[in-house]
């Protein structure tokens, strides 16, 4: 490097950092006296919101805001911990009011029994109005047949799209994570949706701010995912720390099991051995609660949040790469659902 | 489908990262083939934040396709498979959307937002900026400082983000040469003071091997600065410290008044009346008993409490999202800005402002918009386009229009007055969307001057 190209980068590195330096004093006497206010103010209180703090706001906010513009939402919810954590933060977003929206939930038929208890247990604690699309009545009359596999997942998304035009809900909330997946970590928090409930991902509104863009046309509707931000030990802790409630099998149980596609299977009215099949008790629990045909348990001890909480954080595996058939298709599982209108 | 991972038994072993910490957002961008996603591929690999099932799936792809690996043949897998997220990224080898990342080190936890770097994504790279503490930006250290670079540098000037921390990639590939290094850092910092960008941390790196990217590189021995993730470990939260100074400011959501639908186990006397206006604070501190003023009314009122969820809060600040009550029944709703007394200037109609422009449709003089500020939409129209940035001389240029991916300065009349204040000094109450009243598409990032 020649000497007048050092003495070039010197220049400009000590104009740059002076240049830093003055701005940065500039900003300081303006600000140093509110500042020595506010540090005043703040003295006992917390100086930065803490993580789930920040989560938790940033989801009231988005969903207060798609309560507020849009006329007949719903909340997709069922039972599984992410929707009952969205519901718990809707709750707290119009307190002291009830959920201002209804929740829906598309049953496959196929639902752990605790699960469903859980869900009428909850709406009925709450006070919401529960909707439910059922996959059993499309199998049942012929819209939908069974696949060769056996899992109800990708089922779920006719009933889903007929319950959002007969309901003519325009905004629907989903528990969707951006950590859960390649696919939808590249899905905004306000999802536009076709008549045919299609995610375009090559043609998503930018998003900016925390100005969300709500603005549809008749027959589309918006997809609004309030934990976007948040990955599952986020999830773990907040549910720690506010004490909510979940199913039973989230937790550490006994559970007659057996071996499918390198995961451990329920025994189960729908979920049944085949004869090379070995079953066997094990204690387990569920990291994912869907269709108990693509659903696999998890061998642990966890029989607390805070063992739950110890144990994700300590996890070498994705939820749903440890739990879940349905996406072990392929590379692209998710966002050809998505793209289809599945969540 | 071959896969063989075992029935899933995590491993609990020490506890790691138990306590919360803090968020920090960062932004990564790029011009094309920088190697953005195998930087991002190794920071969240070597910071141990891909699991074993994921780096399993990118193993078997990358050898599927044959990857060469790392210039000392010892990486086997293509770290941009981790992030490549749609399809057809993966097929073509590039980034199309802003994908979001989640790790977390001993010391924080971050949101990454890796933006693509093709032009026509640059509407991308504003987003993921908008609501960053820093942006990485990266350059290829054989092609130097590009146009996209310079435009680039303007937007996070622009969108103010606090830092810009610039990795120098691919610097195996110019032999960990000092002389190169240092031409491109010259060219970056001149950059950045013509512009006045004042924090900026140049960082020599190789994503691919990993040079100075979790860890310090003996093969930089010229280099003395911290590696990429200590600078993102140890920065400022600039953002969330200057928007707690700025004045309190809360943009209303909606009112709480939930009369007979009150939720079950609210005391139906006490509540019955209740009233109160929810929103998450876009700055500052507020206190139960500040004076208070309602925009763009301009009518004057204390706050009586603060809620949050049924606990009473002596007081709030940026971001919390809360519910105020204030003394006076004076009509209040959505889309209403609620500021501490004497600290809001005047309400207004005529905009001046500067767009990045986000839309194939060009703008032109004369076009009619909706503009969503806070909680309130307004239609605009653009009475004029005062000029658009010309990324060389970074000067205002005379333009009749502001095609994708352009800056300029507008000057809009609105049909109601908003409370607009400068970005400079108000980065949230400052900002703006502008909004295709036909369609519904966001068309531009608003930033009020």
């Amino acid at each position: 490097m020649s000497t007048e190209a050092q003495a070039e980068a010197q220049t400009a590195r000590e104009a740059a950092s002076s240049e830093g330096a003055h701005r940065a004093r500039a900003l300081f006497s303006g600000v140093s006296k509110r500042r020595e206010e506010v540090a005043e103010r703040r003295q006992g209180a917390t100086q930065r919101l803490a993580q789930l703090d920040t989560l938790e706001s940033e989801a009231i906010h988005i969903i207060r805001e798609v309560a507020a513009e849009f006329e007949r939402p719903a909340l997709l919810f069922s039972g599984g911990k992410d929707s009952v954590v969205m519901l718990h933060l809707a709750t707290k977003a119009f307190w002291p009011g009830k959920v201002p929206f209804p929740v829906l939930h598309v049953d496959t038929g196929h639902n752990f029994p605790e699960v469903l208890a859980f869900r009428d247990r909850t709406v009925e604690r709450l006070g919401v109005r529960l909707v439910v699309a059922s996959v059993q009545d499309y199998l049942d009359d012929g819209r939908l047949h069974e696949r060769a596999d056996g899992t109800r997942n990708p089922l779920q998304t006719l009933p889903l799209l007929d319950a959002i035009a007969d309901n003519r809900f325009d905004a629907v909330f989903g528990g969707g994570r951006r950590d859960e997946d390649k696919a939808r970590a590249k899905e905004r928090i306000l999802s536009l949706r076709d008549e045919f409930g299609q995610w375009d991902p090559r043609n998503q509104r930018p998003e900016l701010w925390n100005l969300y863009n709500g603005r549809h046309t008749v027959g589309q509707h918006v997809r609004a995912f309030p934990i976007s931000n948040w990955t599952e030990l986020d999830i773990w802790r907040y549910i720690e720390r506010e004490r909510i409630e979940l199913p039973g099998i989230y937790y550490a149980h006994q559970r007659e099991v057996f071996q499918r596609d390198g995961m451990w299977r329920a025994i189960g009215e729908h979920s049944q051995p085949r004869d090379t099949e070995r079953v066997t008790v094990r204690t387990v629990r569920y990291r994912t609660v869907g269709d108990m045909s693509c659903t696999g348990a998890v061998l642990s001890d966890a029989a607390t949040v805070q063992d739950v909480v110890r144990e994700v954080a300590a996890s070498t595996l994705t939820e749903r790469g440890a739990t879940r058939a349905d996406d072990r298709i392929s590379e692209a599982a998710m966002e050809d659902r998505k793209k289809d209108g599945y969540f | 489908m071959t896969t063989t991972t075992a029935p899933a038994t995590p491993a609990v072993q020490a506890v790691p990262l138990l306590e919360e910490g803090t968020l920090f957002r960062f932004a990564t961008a790029g011009s094309v083939d920088d190697g953005k996603s195998t930087l991002v591929g190794r920071l969240l690999h070597d910071s141990k934040a891909i699991l074993a099932d994921q780096l399993d799936a990118v193993t078997r792809t990358s050898q599927e396709r044959g990857f060469g690996g790392a210039s000392d043949g010892t990486t086997k897998i293509d770290l941009a498979l981790l992030t490549d997220g749609l399809r057809a990224e993966r097929e073509q080898g590039i980034t199309i959307d802003v994908a979001y990342r989640y790790f977390a080190t001993d010391r924080r936890s971050f949101i990454l937002a890796d933006c693509p770097g093709h032009v026509q994504y640059t509407k991308n790279t504003v987003t993921g900026a908008s609501t960053a503490d820093a942006v990485v930006l990266l350059i290829d250290a054989r092609k130097g400082v590009l146009e996209q670079t310079r435009r680039h540098l303007s937007v996070a000037h622009l969108l103010r983000v606090p830092h810009v921390v610039v990795a120098v990639n691919k610097i195996d590939l110019v032999g960990f040469s000092e002389d190169v290094f240092r031409a491109v850092e010259t060219d970056v910092l001149r950059a950045a003071l013509e512009l006045g960008v004042g924090d900026v941390t140049v960082v020599p790196v190789s994503a691919l091997d990993g040079d100075n990217v979790v860890d310090r590189s003996a093969r930089t021995p010229w280099y003395y600065g911290p590696a990429l993730l200590e600078v993102l470990e140890t920065l400022p939260a600039t953002d969330e410290i200057e928007t707690g100074l700025e004045p309190f400011r809360l943009p209303v959501q909606l009112v709480l008044r939930p009369q007979g639908a009150l939720a079950p186990g609210v005391d139906a006397g006490a509540f019955r009346d209740y009233r109160a206006y929810a929103g998450q604070l876009a700055s500052g501190t507020v206190r139960v008993g500040d004076e208070v003023v309602v925009l763009p009314s301009g009518r004057s009122t204390t706050v009586t409490g603060i809620d949050f969820a049924g606990t009473q809060l002596h007081e709030a600040f940026a971001p919390q999202s809360v519910a105020l009550r204030l003394a006076d029944e004076i009509d209040i709703a959505r889309g209403d800005l609620i500021a501490a007394a004497g600290t809001a200037g005047e309400p207004t109609r005529d905009l001046a402002a500067s767009l990045c422009w986000l839309s194939p449709k060009p703008l032109r003089e004369g076009a009619k918009v909706l503009i969503k500020h806070g909680t309130r939409t307004v239609q605009g129209l653009v009475r004029s386009v005062t000029g658009k940035l010309d990324l060389d001389s970074f000067t205002l240029q005379a333009a009749p229009g502001l095609e994708l991916n352009d800056i300029g300065d507008v000057e809009i009349r609105l049909a109601a007055e908003l409370p607009a204040e400068a970005y400079a000094s108000h980065r949230r109450t400052g900002a703006f969307l502008v909004v295709d009243a036909a369609d519904g598409n966001t068309l531009a990032a608003g930033l009020v001057r």
